[in-house]
């Protein structure tokens, strides 16, 4: 907690982060207060510019952007915790097992791992999309991506496994007659966290950003609002040359919000969390 | 020997001046992070001078700032660590150098008349370029020599090292650890300078390959007539070496004076236990190891920093700071109950 | 010479390895579709009326063969591998007759030649940036540049391309916002057509770039922050070696060795990014006719595209892992 107030008085990019995701959280809670069906359209007169009546304007959908934008919000967001979630969960376990065991087994896992780094994920995901068709869901999207997006994040904690591999109290617990999961779960767990709460924030933006990209192309339920979704129904009807600026200036400028502020927490635990970024920032 | 006396006579009467002074110098690490002020005072008000051709060492455990200090000297200090008072001098034959107060005049003299030899031979040659481009680096601004004539000096300077020529075809990674040292003594001495300050230069290596290094410094010394700052923490090799000889702890200077006086007869009971604890051929007693240990230099103790650990301690020593003073010996030591020590 | 070779040897083990990876798991996922491809194709092509029945029955074979009807799963496998090797996808449902790899081989010059540059300008302008950077940790410019570049770094490449249309195609209209050249030029080495392709370029480019620039830009300070701490630097800098000499030689020149492998590691990404990019910007390339595939339902281009893409990956950082023993020495011996 103590840390918290630091971070938020010494550290402008942390102060800054936490306002832009403030303004997203508090826009994720409104969402359930929304007075009509986010699925619903031709609710409102269609193609109001924003007012005191309609803060963020209306679509040709008849729909009021800012409970759009509300709805988007949590949807999307909700995608990217599922994707990160199930993703740290495979980067963990195999990095810490392939750090742990080392040697031989270690450089088999590496090698399947830079394997699967090696391949584009865009084209595999396309193709499934493509193949999957009317059966794609979000959460199956949102497990593929999570199969496709934790090669990098297990290489670092697993570099930071092997090197405790060695230490004292590993030795101690393998002596003591510790099981193997105990010693990682309870020994070793613990001195990954900082890096996998920093991984967490990439894979969260790098998450959502794939979200927005595939339903921008439209390749996800594009009845269900997200961030991309509200962009392919402005391209859609030509919001751009019909002069709707607003129907896709609104989701624009709050996905910026959302991932400028997702990159300064990063920036900013990461440079809490490493010492020699933090002794840089002093010797300026 | 005897030339190599007669040659130190001859070099003071010529310049009867002293190489380096150093006078009150305080530099301390200074951090400021979240609101907090840290303050680690690295080196802590120390006077000293070398002598032109001669060997000074100090000596002193791990962080007792004896590397701060001569990174200090050297004018090698970057942030968070600063200078806060004090000033450092050389004087390279007439030509006065104010480190701090003039940081300017040091760059053009560097290598030329003040070089260096470094601690981690492994890793102070660029990894990733053949050894003769970093003897181009150093040297051949220094050197006013065309390519080809700089470049048979090199060899010829290499040889006289007991150096095979052809290593400066090599990359780093593919030489031993001794050889590399080696080359950073080369390195450090092909341009002749008057001044070398040496960190730990034998400390990573094995024994035999420590003697060698140690006859190639004094070697190089005794024919340059360089005037050299040797830093260890090994007390025998500073009776190999050192003419005279400083004792650092906690940031200060505790004792100063001939190697041989201060090896024969410490003053200060520090001194008196760093060659208490060297072994001694046919010596079967356990070494006594001093209580404690060395102190934080972020929260150093009152008075002399020494007397939570020492042996002779009275209440004066946690109140008051002793000052360097001359010493019955010809040195100096600041302690309140000098030359009552004995080396056990 | 002999280490050089155990290298390679490793090197292009693990392409072969990736591309097996790769081209088994499109086979997978393409066989487990729960909708049947070939029915469902030969319907929409006859339902545009006139086509040549030969040619049907052409694509209905192929499909048969790459999306697996015939025979057990490892025959399928191994007639999918063979197809994928001699390059033949069958013949394009979407540009009907045309096989698929005509298709393919007329839009990999845009994507290839748009990535390179870019990825080239990207890599090349955020390691000198990031480098100075973090060498010249006061230089108040430096650190405006290093935020603006930073800030741009995780907007989604939609994002960053759809705003430089906005600016560049409609407030200040000075560049073209769609295709890759102007169409009623002839495709030659005349300056007409190459100064077209280079203007229709430039949109598309600058988008990758905005994108790729962060990344670099931050991975290299932080290299070159820790670079500058190590004894072979300090002892340059005590040495008085001139500060753009121990800048370019020993600090630069060190951090880049990880960002070169760092390069090869995130080329998927960046294909990625381009497929992005083309669909926005209406460039010819692959990326384009992957998602033009898409929509129009051309399973044979889909499958081919991605199984192109995967090989042509793997293949770009196998020629940067080769090449890399040519900037650092140590990799010779091991």
């Amino acid at each position: 907690m103590k840390i918290l107030i630091d971070l938020l008085r010494y550290n402008r990019e942390f102060l800054l982060g936490s306002i832009c995701i403030a303004i997203i959280l508090a826009l994720v809670v409104a969402s359930f207060f929304a007075p009509y069906d986010e699925m619903m359209t031709y609710v409102v007169i269609p193609d109001m510019p924003p007012s005191a009546e309609y803060w963020l304007g209306t679509n040709s959908r008849g729909q009021d952007l800012f409970w759009q934008l509300a709805a988007s919000m949590r949807n999307t967001l909700m995608f990217g915790v599922v994707v990160a979630l199930v993703s740290r969960v495979i980067a963990i376990a195999v990095g810490l097992v392939s750090g742990y065991l080392g040697g031989r087994v270690d450089q088999v896992i590496m090698a399947i791992n830079d394997t699967l780094n090696a391949l584009p994920n865009i084209p595999i995901l396309l193709l499934l999309v493509f193949v999957l068709r009317d059966q794609m869901s979000w959460p199956i999207l949102a497990v593929t991506a999570a199969l496709l997006g934790w090669q990098h994040d297990s290489r670092l904690i697993r570099s930071v496994a092997l090197s405790l591999r060695n230490r004292e109290f590993t030795r101690h617990a393998v002596f003591s007659g510790m099981r193997t999961g105990k010693i990682l779960w309870r020994e070793h767990l613990p001195y990954v966290m900082p890096i996998v709460f920093y991984t967490t924030m990439n894979n969260l933006i790098w998450a959502i950003g794939l979200e927005v990209t595939l339903s921008i192309l439209g390749f996800s339920d594009i009845n269900r609002p997200t961030i991309g979704g509200m962009i392919y129904w402005a391209n859609a009807h030509s919001a751009m040359v019909a002069g709707i600026w607003w129907w896709i200036a609104v989701p624009m400028v709050f996905v910026v919000i959302l991932f400028l502020g997702l990159f300064m927490l990063a920036m900013s635990v990461n440079e809490y969390i490493d010492p020699r970024s933090r002794l840089a920032r002093m010797g300026a | 020997m005897h030339d190599v006396l007669n040659a130190k006579a001859k070099a003071s009467a010529v310049a009867p001046k002293n190489v380096l002074t150093v006078e009150g110098l305080k530099a301390y690490y200074i951090n400021e992070h979240f609101g907090v002020r840290r303050e680690v005072r690295a080196v802590d008000d120390i006077s000293l001078t070398v002598n032109r051709n001669e060997v000074y060492g100090i000596a002193g455990e791990s962080s007792s700032g004896k590397s701060s200090l001569i990174k200090t000297l050297a004018g090698a200090i970057r942030p968070p660590m600063r200078v806060v008072d004090g000033s450092v001098k050389f004087d390279f034959g007439g030509r006065e150098i104010d480190v701090y107060a003039e940081p300017e005049q040091l760059k053009p003299a560097r290598w030329r008349h003040l070089s260096y030899i470094m601690q981690g031979s492994m890793n102070v040659l660029n990894p990733v370029r053949r050894v003769k481009h970093s003897f181009h680096d150093f040297a051949y601004r220094h050197m006013g020599l065309g390519g080809a004539a700089f470049w048979s000096k090199v060899r010829q300077h290499l040889e006289r090292l007991g150096l095979d020529p052809d290593v400066l075809e090599a990359f780093p990674h593919q030489l031993s650890g001794g050889m590399r040292q080696r080359i950073t003594i080369a390195l450090a001495t092909v341009c002749e300078p008057e001044f070398i300050i040496a960190d730990e230069p034998t400390t990573a290596l094995d024994v035999l390959v420590q003697q060698d290094v140690l006859g190639l410094i004094k070697d190089v010394q005794a024919r340059m007539q360089a005037s050299i700052i040797f830093v260890t923490h090994d007390m025998s090799v500073h009776a190999a070496i050192s003419d005279r000889l400083a004792i650092m702890y906690a940031g200060r200077l505790a004792e100063e004076g001939a190697t041989q006086a201060l090896f024969d007869n410490p003053q200060h009971p520090y001194t008196a236990h760093l060659i208490g604890s060297l072994p001694r051929i046919g010596d079967v007693r356990i070494r006594k190891s001093l209580p404690g240990k060395p102190p934080a230099l972020s929260d150093p103790p009152s008075g002399c920093r020494f007397h939570p650990r020492c042996p002779l301690a009275i209440e004066r020593c946690s109140k008051e700071v002793p000052q360097m003073l001359p010493s019955a010996t010809g040195g100096r030591v600041a302690c309140f109950r000098a030359g009552e020590a004995v080396a056990s | 010479m002999h280490g050089f070779l155990i290298y390679l040897t490793k090197r292009v083990g693990q392409f072969l390895f990736v591309v097996f990876t790769g081209v088994t798991l499109a086979f997978l996922i393409a066989h487990f579709s729960p909708v049947d491809p070939i029915e469902q194709t030969v319907a929409l092509l006859t339902n545009f009326g006139s086509t040549d029945p030969r040619s049907v029955e052409l694509l209905r074979q192929s499909l048969r063969e790459l999306y697996g009807t015939d025979g057990s799963l490892l025959e399928q496998y191994f007639t999918f591998w063979s197809r994928v090797l001699t390059g033949d996808f069958g013949p394009s449902l979407s540009a009907f007759p045309t096989p698929v790899s005509t298709v393919i081989g007329r839009a990999l010059p845009w994507t290839v030649g748009l990535l390179t540059l870019a990825t080239l300008i990207a890599w090349t302008l955020g390691n000198l940036l990031g480098a100075l950077a973090g060498y010249f940790r006061n230089n108040r410019a430096l650190k405006a540049v290093g935020v603006f570049v930073m800030s741009m770094q995780p907007i989604p490449t939609y994002i960053v391309g759809l705003t430089l249309i906005i600016v560049f195609g409609y407030l200040w209209p000075v560049l073209p916002i769609s295709g890759g050249a102007q169409l009623n030029l002839e495709p030659g080495f005349t300056w007409e057509y190459v100064s077209s392709v280079l203007v229709h370029g430039t949109l598309p480019a600058l988008t990758l770039v905005c994108v790729g620039l962060g990344g670099w830009f931050i991975s290299m300070r932080s290299l070159v922050s820790n670079i500058v701490t190590e004894d072979h630097v300090v002892y340059a800098e005590l040495a008085g070696v001139p500060g753009r000499k121990v800048f370019s030689q020993y600090v630069a020149r060190n951090a880049m060795l990880p960002q070169v492998t760092g390069l090869a590691l995130t080329l998927g990404h960046v294909f990625g990014g381009a497929v992005i990019v083309e669909f926005v910007f209406n460039y010819p390339g692959v990326g384009k006719l992957l998602i033009a595939g898409i929509y129009a339902g051309d399973y044979s281009l889909v499958l081919g595209v991605t199984t192109i893409a995967i090989i042509a990956v793997a293949a770009a950082m196998l020629v940067i892992d080769v090449l890399y023993p040519l900037i650092d020495p140590r990799v010779k011996l091991g």
